[in-house]
């Protein structure tokens, strides 16, 4: 069955967020509300009617699969969407332990 | 330097006046986000994947020392502390909040910088050679020209809605930094058989989906006709330049499906009734007030070769091989033109913090006449460097990490910001040139290896020149995974050339195995003094592509 969570960036500031069960949105891709094929469109409604209110902008589905700690984008796209660049910049800010695929020097290690 | 005059002001504060206005609209929900993308875009303001990015004008690369130190205080107060330069001598800030902006357009302002025209259907920021004005192989300083363009071009109603973006790129010098035969519109100056100086004028180059080499349709134009030729080709472009289909819509389409004979011809016709008009006709006083903002700087007189320099370079081989790779002949005795390497080891190329700004404002200050240049290969440039103070300047750029001798060499790779942070990019560029950088991290190898550039892109949009690479590497998306098509033998100099494709893309784990493959094959194989792209030229791909596909 594919699980789907919605996403959109905050219109204030751009920040990539994700709908949560309850109907607000986080800046986490752990907090997003799991929706199964049957609950998604309504929910989508919804979100996009916090578009014209307006609170976010470009809202849409992605396909996700549980994770440990909550939902995980299936696509390599939205899993960076969600996480955040895959590399940092010394001196100004440094991503965390990486969880995406591929990644980087310890690659070759 | 060129200073902005009260017209050049008041348009600018009249636009800053507008978007905040636009950007209280949009946040009340008065401009829905179809009406206000248009807006916003006009001044630069993207929305990429994880947030707001605005993209700043550099016109012709040539910025002040106040304008880099105001470049730090927006991206320290709005943005995440560090800034992109891009292949197109912009910068690039990644995490501006939409409420922020009008705050932030109205600092920029105040030291004449915008973005406007940094997006849409129109004529882009003009580039120019980093070394322009400096350079000794020039025959004049090509900003002028690029100035003018700028003041024509801007808010030009007639091509404010072309059918699609278009960008010029201007060089005054025998040797190509500009890569002006992969832009739309590309000039380069020269002198006519009786020694007035004048433009070459290339049409219809341009990367992105179909890679075009551009064509000269004109091949000495007097300075003076410029703005009529242009107008011209823009309108012959604006007329007939298709817009139902935006992979079709750049010029260098209309050139190669008319041919360049053709285009040269709609073009001097248009432009013969130009000027039975009258012309377009450029003011010689407003021509001489620009040109005396290009004025060469008055410099002291400098020592040429002061022995310290020998002595240093004998004492200190590090040394040495940063002059020799990492400066340039300037025009004026006793001078270099310095290139500051944002290349470091584990960084992503072209990105600088504020602190890495404000030091590099600083040495321009004490070293250069206050003057700093963005090349599009995405380093920065102090234009105006005694040759005596070079020991000095060589330090100041080790402390902030800009000393990396790779200039020219393989791990000064050009790279476009990738999937890591573009909405278009379908794999990441940036993590590749790190582990190209790390892989090839000896600096001995390194210049064994000699000139060698690597240009990456993570989509088909080309941002990263990677056609133009002498390795090429293209980021695709493989039923999920990032895989990377490999181009040799490409060139962005006066012997442009489209780099071709070896085979089928590599995936992402293998890929910098298959460079050092690569690399070690031409070591082999390489006559003396033969640098990779010669020996690309002369062999081919194939012992390439044996040794990119070879089992690892």
């Amino acid at each position: 069955m594919t699980l789907q969570v919605i996403t959109a960036n905050r219109l204030s500031d751009g920040v990539v967020v994700f709908r949560t069960a309850g109907g607000r949105w986080s800046a986490r891709v752990e907090d997003a509300g799991v929706l199964d094929a049957g609950a998604a469109e309504a929910a989508l409604a919804a979100g996009q009617a916090d578009a014209v209110r307006p609170v976010v902008v470009g809202v849409y589905l992605v396909d996700v699969v549980p994770g440990r700690s909550g939902p995980v984008p299936v696509e390599f796209r939205e899993r960076i969407r969600a996480q955040g660049p895959s590399v940092g910049v010394r001196g100004a800010f440094e991503v965390a332990a990486p969880a995406l695929p591929g990644r980087a020097i310890q690659d070759e290690v | 330097m060129y200073r902005y005059d009260e017209f050049d002001r008041a348009f600018l504060e009249e636009r800053v006046a507008q978007f905040r206005d636009q950007v209280a609209r949009r946040l009340s929900g008065d401009l829905s986000e179809d009406e206000f993308k248009l807006l916003r875009l006009m001044n630069g303001l993207y929305l990429q994947l994880h947030a707001y990015m605005l993209r700043i004008a550099i016109p012709y690369g040539t910025l002040s020392s106040g304008q880099m130190r105001r470049l730090a205080d927006v991206a320290e107060r709005w943005d995440r502390g560090y800034g992109h330069f891009t292949t197109r001598q912009n910068i690039q800030l990644n995490w501006i909040r939409l409420e922020d902006a009008p705050d932030v357009i109205a600092a920029l302002a105040e030291v004449d910088m915008h973005g406007i025209q940094t997006s849409g259907n129109c004529i882009r920021n003009v580039t120019a050679d980093q070394y322009a004005g400096v350079a000794a192989d020039e025959i004049e300083d090509p900003r002028v020209w690029a100035e003018i363009l700028r003041q024509w071009s801007t808010n030009h109603p007639e091509f404010s809605f072309l059918p699609r973006k278009f960008k010029i790129a201007v060089t005054g010098a025998e040797l190509d930094r500009a890569a002006i035969r992969v832009h739309d519109v590309g000039l380069r100056m020269r002198r006519d058989d009786a020694g007035a100086a004048g433009f070459e004028v290339v049409v219809g180059g341009g990367l992105g989906r179909t890679p075009l080499v551009g064509k000269t349709i004109r091949r000495f134009l007097p300075k003076d006709d410029l703005l009529g030729y242009l107008e011209a080709v823009m309108r012959v472009y604006n007329a007939l330049g298709r817009r139902d289909n935006l992979y079709k819509s750049r010029i260098k389409i209309l050139v190669h499906d008319i041919g360049p004979e053709r285009m040269a011809e709609m073009v001097d016709a248009e432009f013969q009734a130009i000027q039975a008009e009258g012309g377009v006709s450029l003011d010689p006083e407003l021509v001489g007030r620009i040109r005396a903002h290009f004025a060469p700087p008055v410099y002291a007189p400098a020592p040429v070769e002061p022995p310290e320099l020998a002595a240093l370079e004998r004492a200190d081989p590090a040394f040495a091989r940063w002059r020799r790779t990492n400066t340039a002949a300037h025009r004026e005795p006793g001078h270099a033109i310095v290139n500051l390497s944002l290349k470091p080891h584990g960084r992503p190329p072209g990105d600088a913090t504020s602190a890495e700004m404000r030091a590099v404002a600083d040495m321009a200050d004490r070293w250069s006449l206050g003057e700093i240049r963005v090349a599009h290969e995405q380093n920065l440039v102090l234009p105006h460097v005694r040759q005596a103070d070079l020991p000095e300047v060589w330090r100041a750029a080790q402390a902030i990490g800009f000393a990396t001798p790779n200039i020219g060499h393989l791990t000064d790779i050009i790279a476009c910001p990738g999937l890591d942070y573009c909405a278009l990019a379908t794999a990441r560029s940036i993590p590749i040139a790190e582990r190209l950088a790390d892989r090839f991290r000896d600096l001995d190898r390194l210049h064994d290896i000699g000139p060698f550039r690597i240009n990456i892109s993570g989509c088909i949009n080309a941002c990263g020149h990677h056609h133009v690479g002498h390795v090429g590497l293209l980021g695709v998306d493989k039923a999920g995974e990032e895989f990377y098509q490999i181009t040799l033998g490409g060139s962005a100099e006066e012997d442009t050339a489209i780099g071709r494709i070896v085979g089928p893309a590599v995936s992402s784990a293998e890929v910098v195995d298959a460079i050092e493959r690569l690399v070690d094959t031409y070591v082999r194989i390489r006559e003396p003094e033969e640098t990779f792209l010669d020996t690309c030229r002369r062999v081919g791909n194939a012992p390439f592509k044996e040794s990119i596909y070879a089992a690892a």
